[in-house]
């Protein structure tokens, strides 16, 4: 996909990514950057636009996430129902299932703006008719594929959620399209709560978007219409889900989230994050930015693989799960906690409460294993 | 996670090797167990694609659709899943022993099979597979538009049951290999990583020549170890959706059956090396002692099972989409009453299991240095005398006991006699002294001197805990007495024409 990411001429995120197109931010990413906040690696990775896939490839650590064609099929099968025929499904899904008196069923589409496809051109015309909605000049009923901003550790982000309405009470709902199934009105938890990360995202970008135009915040929903395929068929079926949670969670990262170009102003003058340069240089870049691992990313990034090996060398406590990191406070190192358990090396003041523990515990499992 | 198995843990990452968590198997594994190695189609919430299933490690049933797609061929796998599950239900019901239920005036003699089903997959998916498949096949109709033939509402009641007891942690009938692996094994890798069954047996049962660590991360590549299901690896998605396209566009039926016969051989590649791993497994975990209350907790199941059958026979209705609110909640009190007691059971069956709660202090162990077999303590009736020896312990220096006087304790040792905490002393060395106040268990004796065993020994040592395997569980009503303020006994779920006519796309 094209990129319009906005970028100031010296720019140090865009001299490391080199001359490959930058790739976008997308709601994904936000969420996988507030799911591990602490790492100054994919910050830094992501808002240079860098393809991380590729740089993971790079290096010698092809990822493992690949799209199954069946499940490719089936989404876009999906996504096609519900749009079909001006939204005619979504809005019988409105009807039926929310109770929403719709009267007219006026669609926008957004995907282009008088067959422009350009990001800034959508997101204006965004815009511009939300703050003509929102301020009673026009109705519309749902605004297909629109496009917001947010900005996320110093850079813009441009996101699409796949719809919004402003029916529902009154209020701007922000609509997700999954093909996950919801069977008796249960959904896959793990997934539900992936897509109202993203959803969060929106909202706040929505936000985003009406305080720039000076309207009332009011009218945004803080819950947002899930649309997934009920039980094992192929029609759609929508909840509204409360998002108060994420949220809160989600302004608290961002919050949180170091400006990247302050973190990619401390790697020296030679690093490179081009994907074109040689496995050595990338490398040592790579490494020059801190990385905060642990099991849960290899879920979601394309890095984990190698900085899982890096864990590994350094022996990060982490790596082993947060059961282990939380009995092992003020220990930075698993090679460390051995020694302390195996009696070579004394722990320090601040490491004393631990250690004592590990040993009880080693000392006991030695007795107990014994006695059966 | 506790700190035990952290140590455990540590261990295992230094020597690249699966530390022991338990010094016996807390599960029942039977002699025959059905295992069930399924994959299904990527992007559909149930679409079977195959199977590998049997009860005998050398000859696996393969089980393929390959037009996942097609309704038909989808209800014909469920058909042919069934033929093979109901064939080993029944056989488990070929012998019956008697066992009594109730006390006293309640006191009832039944009926219960000698052999329950045991149904093994790969991980926790696999079981929420066996739910889904349960769900979708239970509702189904055997006549009318949509039919279905008799063996698919069967197999999906079935399946529900199993599924419904998974989450009992007592409960053996429906187990995933990856849990029981790991709830005996500790690796040097997080546990998400171990849900993966190739790797966390690579740590367990390294390949002669290579560490557990190596062997486990070479595990992990998709091309060499396919992933143990139900999700199939992507790469090989775009293989399979190549034959597929071929099958469907294959302009005569010999054609169609030879790239059929290839999909067979594609799926039966993708599923033959978890097949061996769960094997291997078993092998594995058969190599344990079994916990004592093992075999108490299988009869349980078995005492389900042919209940759950009984039911089947005569009445047959499914279970229903969703629990009314009397029997969830009759659930939930179930399920907490059998965590807490799989937990004290454990504890009690296993040293190494006891010894995380004497970390915590809710156990401790010592030595017996004193005892007073014939101590008469004032009884409730005035003026009469109640037998309670007491025997003191010495625990080690470096020992916590943060009992306070007057707990009610038992000891793993004497399961069946109780002992109360009179005191706790801080000897100078830092160890304890604790007096314990015993009642009961000594073979229904009710005066000196105690039968031989029956009273602790000087110099035995013992483990005393708050743990108690033998707690009574919370009563509920009968559900036929269910209050109308609860909205009076739960209604049966009875299956609606929207149930059989339920789209499979």
């Amino acid at each position: 996909m094209p990129s319009q990411q906005s970028e100031p001429p010296d720019n140090r995120l865009a001299r490391l990514r080199g001359p490959q197109p930058p790739q976008p931010y997308t709601a994904r990413k936000i969420t996988a950057l507030t799911a591990n906040p602490a790492c100054a690696r994919r910050a830094v990775l992501d808002a240079a636009g860098v393809d991380k896939a590729l740089l993971a490839q790079r290096v010698g650590y092809e990822p493992r996430f690949g799209q199954s064609p069946f499940a490719l099929a089936r989404e876009q099968a999906f996504h096609g129902l519900v749009k079909w025929g001006s939204y005619a499904e979504l809005i019988r899904l409105l009807r039926e299932q929310l109770s929403v008196p719709v009267a007219e069923a006026h669609v926008t589409d957004l995907n282009e703006v008088g067959g422009n496809t350009a990001l800034h051109l959508r997101e204006r015309e965004t815009r511009r008719l939300i703050t003509h909605v929102a301020s009673g000049q026009d109705v519309r009923l749902i605004l297909d594929r629109p496009v917001l901003t947010l900005e996320v550790a110093g850079q813009t982000a441009y996101l699409e959620p796949d719809a919004l309405t402003h029916r529902i009470g009154g209020k701007f709902h922000v609509v997700l399209i999954r093909s996950f199934a919801a069977i008796d009105g249960q959904a896959n938890p793990t997934a539900v709560a992936e897509a109202a990360k993203q959803a969060a995202v929106y909202v706040l970008a929505l936000h985003h978007a009406f305080e720039t135009a000076g309207l009332p915040t009011e009218q945004i929903s803080h819950e947002f219409l899930l649309v997934c395929p009920k039980d094992f068929s192929n029609r759609p079926y929508g909840r509204l889900i409360d998002l108060r949670q994420e949220l809160d969670a989600l302004q608290f990262q961002l919050s949180r989230l170091r400006r990247a170009e302050d973190l990619a102003a401390q790697l020296p003058e030679t690093a490179t994050l081009d994907t074109a340069r040689s496995a050595d240089e990338l490398s040592s870049s790579i490494e020059a930015l801190d990385a905060s691992y642990t099991p849960s990313c290899l879920s979601f990034c394309e890095m984990a693989r190698y900085c899982r090996d890096e864990a590994d060398g350094c022996a990060s406590p982490a790596r082993l799960g947060s059961g282990v990191r939380n009995d092992l406070p003020g220990i930075d190192s698993t090679r460390t906690a051995l020694d302390y358990l195996d009696g070579v090396a004394a722990p320090g003041e601040a490491e004393a409460e631990a250690a004592a523990r590990l040993r009880a515990a080693a000392r006991l499992r030695r007795l107990r294993q014994g006695a059966a | 996670m506790n700190v035990l198995s952290t140590v455990a843990t540590l261990t295992a990452s230094r020597t690249g090797r699966a530390e022991p968590l338990t010094t016996v198997r807390h599960q029942h594994l039977d002699e025959k167990p059905f295992v069930l190695v399924p994959l299904t189609l990527a992007g559909e919430a149930c679409a079977p694609l195959a199977a590998l299933s049997g009860t005998d490690p050398e000859h696996p049933t393969l089980l393929t659709v390959r037009q996942p797609r097609n309704r038909a061929e989808r209800f014909r796998f469920a058909e042919r899943l069934a033929a093979l599950l109901l064939a080993y239900i029944d056989g488990c019901r070929t012998e019956t022993e008697p066992y009594t239920v109730g006390r006293g005036k309640e006191k009832e003699e039944r009926l219960r099979c000698r052999r329950a089903p045991q149904l093994l997959v790969p991980n926790g998916e696999g079981i929420s597979y066996v739910r889904l498949l349960g769900r979708l096949t239970r509702l189904r109709a055997t006549e009318g538009p949509y039919a279905v033939d008799q063996s698919v509402p069967t197999l999906g009641k079935w399946l529900t049951w199993f599924a419904d007891l998974a989450e009992f942690p007592d409960s053996g009938v429906l187990l995933a290999m990856t849990r029981l692996l790991a709830a005996n094994w500790a690796t040097g890798q997080s546990s998400s990583e171990d849900s993966h069954l190739a790797s966390l047996l690579a740590w367990i049962d390294p390949p002669e020549g290579s560490d557990g660590a190596r062997a486990a991360r070479e595990a992990e590549d998709p091309a060499v170890w396919p992933p143990a299901g139900p999700s199939t690896d992507p790469v090989f998605d775009r293989t399979l959706h190549e034959l597929m396209t071929r099958y469907d566009e294959a302009s005569d039926g010999r054609g169609r059956e030879a790239v059929g016969r290839q999909i067979d051989r594609e799926l039966s590649g993708q599923m033959l090396p978890t097949w061996r791993l769960m094997w291997r497994g078993v092998e594995l975990l058969r190599e344990l002692p079994e916990g004592a209350h093992v075999p108490g907790r299988w009869a349980l199941d078995r005492r389900w099972f042919s209940e759950y059958a009984e039911y089947l026979e005569a009445d047959g209705r499914p279970q229903a989409r969703r629990d009314q609110a009397v029997r969830a909640a009759r659930r939930l009190a179930r399920l907490e009453d059998a965590v807490t007691r799989y937990e004290a059971q454990r504890a009690y069956d296993d040293p190494l299991v006891m010894a995380e709660y004497e970390l915590t202090g809710e156990a401790f162990t010592g030595t017996v240095t004193a005892r007073d077999g014939d101590r008469f303590i004032p009884g409730e009736r005035p003026g009469s005398q109640v037998w309670r020896p007491t025997i003191t312990l010495r625990t080690g220096t470096d020992v916590r006991v943060d009992l306070a006087v007057g707990t009610e304790v038992k000891s793993p040792a004497r399961p069946g006699q109780e002992a109360r905490i009179l005191e706790v002393k801080r000897e100078d060395d830092g160890g304890h002294a604790v007096v314990l106040q015993l009642k009961g268990g000594f073979a229904r004796k009710r005066t000196p001197p105690a039968p031989p065993g029956t009273l602790a020994e000087a110099g035995e040592e013992l483990t005393y805990t708050t743990l108690n395997p033998t707690a009574m569980p919370s009563a509920l009503p009968d559900e036929e007495n269910t209050p109308w303020t609860h909205g009076g006994p739960p209604q049966p779920y009875e299956p609606t024409d929207e149930d059989a006519e339920e789209t499979w796309e």
